[in-house]
C-alpha cells in the first residue's frame, strides 16, 4: 500500500499525483493508424483540473483509460509509464490495480444514464463502492451517501437518495456520478467530457460543482474534453492532443491567450464565436413560412395502474420567416425546439394551428396530397451516422428524392454528382456506401440530399451538434455559402447560441414549448429581454474568460 | 474484405457449408447412381453394411437398399425444407412487415391473427394439418410452412419497428418516396441479415417436421425420405442398428450444416460483430 506516499502530499502543493512518461498505446491492427497515442507525457498536480482537448480521434481519453486500466480489447501500451502515487499502473497486477479504482481515482463518464444502472436506486448504488472496497458498516453506508449527495448539491437530497435514475434529470444524474465518484475520496478525479451530454446552464453548474469540489478537497482532477470553452471554465492546465501526440502543453491561460501550435490557433479560433454577432440586413420581404398558433401535445397512453400523461411539446406557437431569411430557434432540451422542425417538415402532425408556406396550408394535408408538397421543403437531420442508409450508394440516397418525384434514374443521378460537387465531396462519391465516409462528409452528403429536390425552405436540425469543432465551422460555412448562392431559406434548430450567432439573422429563444423571446441575433445577444435568455447567455462556457483569436 | 472471404474466416460455417455441398451432390447424383426406385425389394432383408457388394449400407426389413433410400431421401429432405421455408417466408416477412411499419390497428390486428397461430403447438398443428390434406408432399410442405412463419413475421415486424423511426427512413419520407417504396427499398434491405439467418435455421427445422411426420407415418407414401427410413426400422432398431442409424445421421449432419452456414451467414452479414472477434 502506497501509504508514505500518501502521507508524504501534505506539505506540497504542487506535488504530482499522475505522471505519464512517454506513453505510447497500440491499436489492433487493420486501425486507420498504429499508435493511438505516442509518446505522451505529462503531469497532473494535486490542487490543479488538467484539461486534455482534442477532436474525436486525437486519443485524448486513452491515457486516463490506460490509468483506469480500461483499455478496449486489443489496445494496449506499448512503451512509457504511467505512475500513480509512484506506482506504475501498467505493470500493476489486476488485483491491485482494482483496489486503486474508486478508492484513489475516481472517474466520470460522458452519458450518465447509462452510466448508472437503471435498475438500481441511487444510495443503494453509491452504498456499492464503499461495499466494493469493504468498508462502512451498511448503515453508515446510507450516511455517508447521504452526505455525499447533499455535497454535490442535488434538490431534496433525502427524496433523490431512494429514487432510480431514470426519475432524475440528466444534470441531477452526473451529480450523482460525481458523488459516487467522490465517495472514497479520491487523490485523482478523471471527467471524461462529463458535461457534454448536458444543456448549456446544467453545463455550466455541474462545470462549477467540479471546480468547487476540486478546490475544496484539493484533489488533482484530469478534465478529457473537446470544447475550448470549457477549458477556458475550469483548467489550470492544458494539454492539446492530436493524432495521438500532444500538440501542445501549458498553463490555460498561456495557451489560450497565446497559442502557440497552428492547430491550437485554428481550434481556438473554430469555437464559434463568443463576439457579437455582426449586424445583418435583413430584407423583410413577403414570408415564406407562416406559423400560425401552432400546437402538439404528446401523450402516453395510460395503463391500468398508470395515469395518462400529457406533455405540451408546442404550446401556440407563431412566427414567421422571410425569403433568404435564417432563423435560429434555441432552446435545451424538452424546450420543443425539434418538435416544431419536425412539424415543420410535417413528420409530426401537429394538433391545432397553420403553416403557411407561401400560402399553403401544409398543417391539414395528408397521405399523397402531403406527398407531393415533400419536395418544397427538406430536413438536414443531426446524426450523420444515423441519417443515411448503410445499404444505399451515396448517389442513388441523393438521387432517390428526384426520382420519387418523377425525374429519370439517369438525370437524377447525373444532378446527383453535381450536388457532391456542390457540397465539396467531388462528383465521384456517387458510388461509394456512406460508411466509407467521415461523419463530416456524410453531413455534406446528407446537405445535398436535402438540396436535391430545390426546397423553399431547409430545416436544419442540430445539424452540426455531433460533429467536432473544426468540422462544426466548415459545415457551418457551406450551409452559409450554400443559402447565398441558392437563396435558401433556413430553420436551424440548435442547442448552442454561438452556433446560433454565427449563422442566423434572427433568433427565437424556446422553453417548455412556448416562444421565451425572439428578436435580431444582435438584440438577442446584446439586449436580451427575458431573463431565460440572459441565463442561457451567461451559461455559455468561456464566456468571460479571455479567449484568443475570436475570429 | 468479400462477403465470402468473411464468410469464409468462420472455420464452422466453411465445413458447414462443404457438408450442405456434399449433400447436394448426393441428392443430385441419386437418380444416375440407383436408378431404380429405392421402394424396390433388391436383396434379401436385413443385409447388415459392407456385407455384400453393392450393398454397402445394407437392406432393410423389406429387402430394399439403404444406400439409395438415403440418397433419394436427401433431395425430399432439402426439397422438403427449402420450399417450406420459403413459403413460410412469403408469408411472415410481408405480414410482419405491414404490422411494423404501419403500428397501430393493423398491427394489432395482424399480431392477434400470428399468436392465434402462435398458441397452437407446432408440431400437434402440422400433424392435423397433414391428417387433415392427405400426406403428400404438399400438404407437408404446406403444413410445415403454416406452422413455422409466426417467428419469421415477428422477427421481421421488431427489425420494422425499429428502422421504421431511423433518421433515413425519415429522409425517404421527406422526399416523397411512397410507403410500398420505402418498405422495400429502405426498411427491407436493412432487416434480411437477420431474416437470412432465420431462414438457414428453418430449414433445418424443416427438415426435422418432415422426418417427425414421417416417423409418426404421416409421410408421403410415394417418396422415401429419411424420416420415414427412421420410422420404419424403429420396431427392429436392436436387430438391425444399421437402418436407423444411417438417416440419423443424415439428418444430424444436414441439420448441423444447416445450422453452422446460418452462424457463419450472421457473422458475414454483421461485419460489425465479426471484426470484434
Amino acid at each position: 500500500m502506497p501509504v508514505t506516499t500518501d502521507s508524504a502530499t501534505e506539505h506540497s502543493s504542487a506535488e504530482t499525483v499522475l505522471s505519464i512518461r512517454d506513453l505510447s498505446v497500440a491499436l489492433p491492427k487493420g486501425a486507420d493508424r498504429a499508435l493511438a497515442v505516442e509518446d505522451v507525457s505529462y503531469d497532473v498536480n494535486r490542487g490543479e483540473i488538467m484539461c486534455v482537448v482534442g477532436e474525436s480521434g486525437s486519443g485524448k481519453s486513452m491515457a486516463a483509460n490506460t490509468v483506469m486500466g480500461l483499455l478496449p480489447k486489443g489496445v494496449h501500451p506499448v512503451q512509457g509509464e504511467v505512475n500513480f502515487l509512484g506506482q506504475n499502473v501498467i505493470t500493476l497486477p489486476e488485483k491491485q490495480h482494482r483496489a486503486l479504482r474508486g478508492l484513489k481515482i475516481g472517474m466520470i463518464f460522458q452519458e450518465p444514464m447509462t452510466a448508472l444502472n437503471p435498475l438500481m436506486r441511487v444510495g443503494a448504488q453509491i452504498a456499492e463502492v464503499f461495499e466494493a472496497h469493504g468498508q462502512l458498516t451498511p448503515k453508515q453506508r446510507q450516511e455517508r451517501a447521504l452526505e455525499l449527495l447533499i455535497e454535490v448539491g442535488i434538490p431534496q437530497p433525502e427524496k433523490a437518495i431512494s429514487a432510480y435514475p431514470f426519475e432524475l434529470s440528466g444534470g441531477q444524474r452526473q451529480r450523482v456520478m460525481i458523488a459516487m465518484a467522490l465517495a472514497l475520496e479520491p487523490v485523482l478525479l478523471i471527467a471524461d467530457e462529463p458535461t457534454t451530454a448536458l444543456d448549456v446552464t446544467t453545463q455550466a453548474q455541474i462545470l462549477e460543482l467540479i471546480r468547487d469540489l476540486q478546490r475544496r478537497r484539493g484533489m488533482a482532477v484530469m478534465f478529457i474534453t473537446h470544447d475550448f470553452g470549457v477549458v477556458a471554465e475550469v483548467a489550470n492546465r492544458v494539454c492539446v492532443m492530436r493524432h495521438g501526440k500532444i500538440v501542445e502543453i501549458g498553463e490555460a491561460k498561456d495557451v489560450l491567450e497565446n497559442p502557440q501550435n497552428p492547430y491550437t490557433k485554428a481550434l481556438i479560433a473554430a469555437i464559434p464565436s463568443n463576439a457579437v454577432p455582426p449586424h445583418r440586413e435583413t430584407s423583410q420581404v413577403a414570408p415564406l413560412l407562416e406559423i400560425k398558433q401552432l400546437n402538439k401535445v404528446f401523450r402516453s397512453r395510460g395503463g391500468w395502474f398508470k395515469s395518462a400523461r400529457e406533455v405540451r411539446a408546442l404550446d401556440d406557437i407563431s412566427l414567421t420567416l422571410a425569403r433568404g431569411e435564417t432563423m435560429g430557434i434555441v432552446g435545451e432540451s424538452g424546450s420543443g425546439k425539434s418538435t416544431l422542425g419536425r412539424c415543420v417538415v410535417r413528420l409530426e402532425h401537429p394538433d391545432s394551428g397553420e403553416l403557411l408556406l407561401d400560402g399553403v396550408n401544409l398543417s391539414q394535408l395528408k397521405g399523397d396530397a402531403l406527398r407531393r408538397e415533400r419536395h418544397r421543403v427538406q430536413m438536414i437531420f443531426q446524426d450523420p451516422y444515423a441519417s443515411l442508409n448503410p445499404r444505399t450508394r451515396v448517389g442513388m440516397a441523393i438521387a432517390q428524392g428526384p426520382m420519387a418525384n418523377g425525374t429519370p434514374k439517369a438525370a437524377a443521378l447525373k444532378q446527383a454528382g453535381e450536388l457532391l460537387d456542390l457540397v465539396g465531396l467531388g462528383a465521384s462519391a456517387v458510388e461509394r456506401f456512406p460508411h466509407e465516409f467521415s461523419g463530416g462528409q456524410r453531413q455534406r452528403i446528407g446537405i445535398a440530399r436535402a438540396l436535391a429536390l430545390n426546397p423553399e425552405l431547409i430545416v436544419a436540425d442540430e445539424a452540426v451538434s455531433a460533429l467536432d469543432v473544426s468540422i462544426q465551422a466548415q459545415v457551418l460555412e457551406l450551409l452559409e455559402e450554400l443559402k447565398q448562392r441558392l437563396s435558401l431559406s433556413l430553420l436551424f434548430i440548435t442547442h448552442d447560441l454561438r452556433v446560433a450567432a454565427q449563422i442566423c439573422d434572427r433568433i427565437v429563444v424556446m422553453q417548455h414549448g412556448r416562444i421565451v423571446e425572439q428578436g435580431s441575433a444582435e438584440q438577442i445577444f446584446l439586449h436580451p429581454k427575458e431573463a431565460y435568455t440572459q441565463s442561457l447567455l451567461d451559461a455559455i462556457p468561456g464566456r468571460q474568460a479571455p479567449v484568443a483569436a475570436t475570429a | 474484405m468479400s462477403f465470402f472471404a468473411r464468410f469464409a474466416q468462420n472455420r464452422g460455417a466453411l465445413i458447414g457449408l462443404i457438408i450442405l455441398l456434399l449433400i447436394i451432390v448426393m441428392a443430385i447424383l441419386a437418380p444416375l447412381l440407383f436408378p431404380e426406385s429405392p421402394w424396390r425389394m433388391v436383396q434379401r432383408p436385413f443385409l447388415p453394411p459392407l456385407s455384400q457388394e453393392g450393398f454397402l449400407l445394407g437392406t432393410d426389413t423389406m429387402g430394399r437398399n439403404v444406400a439409395a433410400g438415403l440418397m433419394h431421401g436427401a433431395w425430399v429432405s432439402l426439397l422438403i425444407g427449402l420450399v417450406s421455408t420459403s413459403v413460410a417466408l412469403l408469408i411472415g416477412v410481408p405480414l410482419g412487415a405491414i404490422a411494423g411499419y404501419y403500428g397501430g390497428l393493423v398491427d394489432d390486428f395482424l399480431m392477434r391473427f400470428t399468436e392465434f397461430f402462435q398458441t397452437i403447438p407446432n408440431f400437434a398443428l402440422a400433424i392435423v394439418l397433414v391428417a387433415i390434406m392427405q400426406p403428400s408432399i404438399t400438404s407437408i410442405v404446406l403444413a410445415i410452412a403454416l406452422v413455422s412463419w409466426p417467428p419469421v413475421a415477428r422477427l421481421v415486424r421488431a427489425e420494422f419497428m425499429s428502422l421504421r423511426h431511423r433518421e433515413y427512413v425519415e429522409a425517404a419520407r421527406l422526399v416523397g418516396q411512397t410507403n410500398s417504396t420505402i418498405i422495400l427499398r429502405q426498411i427491407l434491405p436493412n432487416t434480411l441479415s437477420p431474416i437470412i439467418v432465420l431462414a438457414s435455421l428453418m430449414v433445418a427445422t424443416a427438415i426435422l417436421l418432415e422426418s417427425a411426420l414421417s416417423f409418426l407415418g404421416l409421410g408421403d407414401p410415394n417418396v422415401m425420405s429419411w424420416g420415414y427410413m427412421i420410422g420404419a426400422a424403429r420396431t427392429v432398431i436392436r436387430q438391425a442398428w444399421w437402418l436407423s442409424f444411417f438417416p440419423g445421421v443424415a439428418i444430424l449432419l444436414t441439420v448441423l450444416a444447416l445450422n453452422l452456414v446460418g452462424e457463419g451467414l450472421d457473422d458475414a452479414l454483421n461485419p460489425k460483430l465479426s471484426r470484434e472477434r
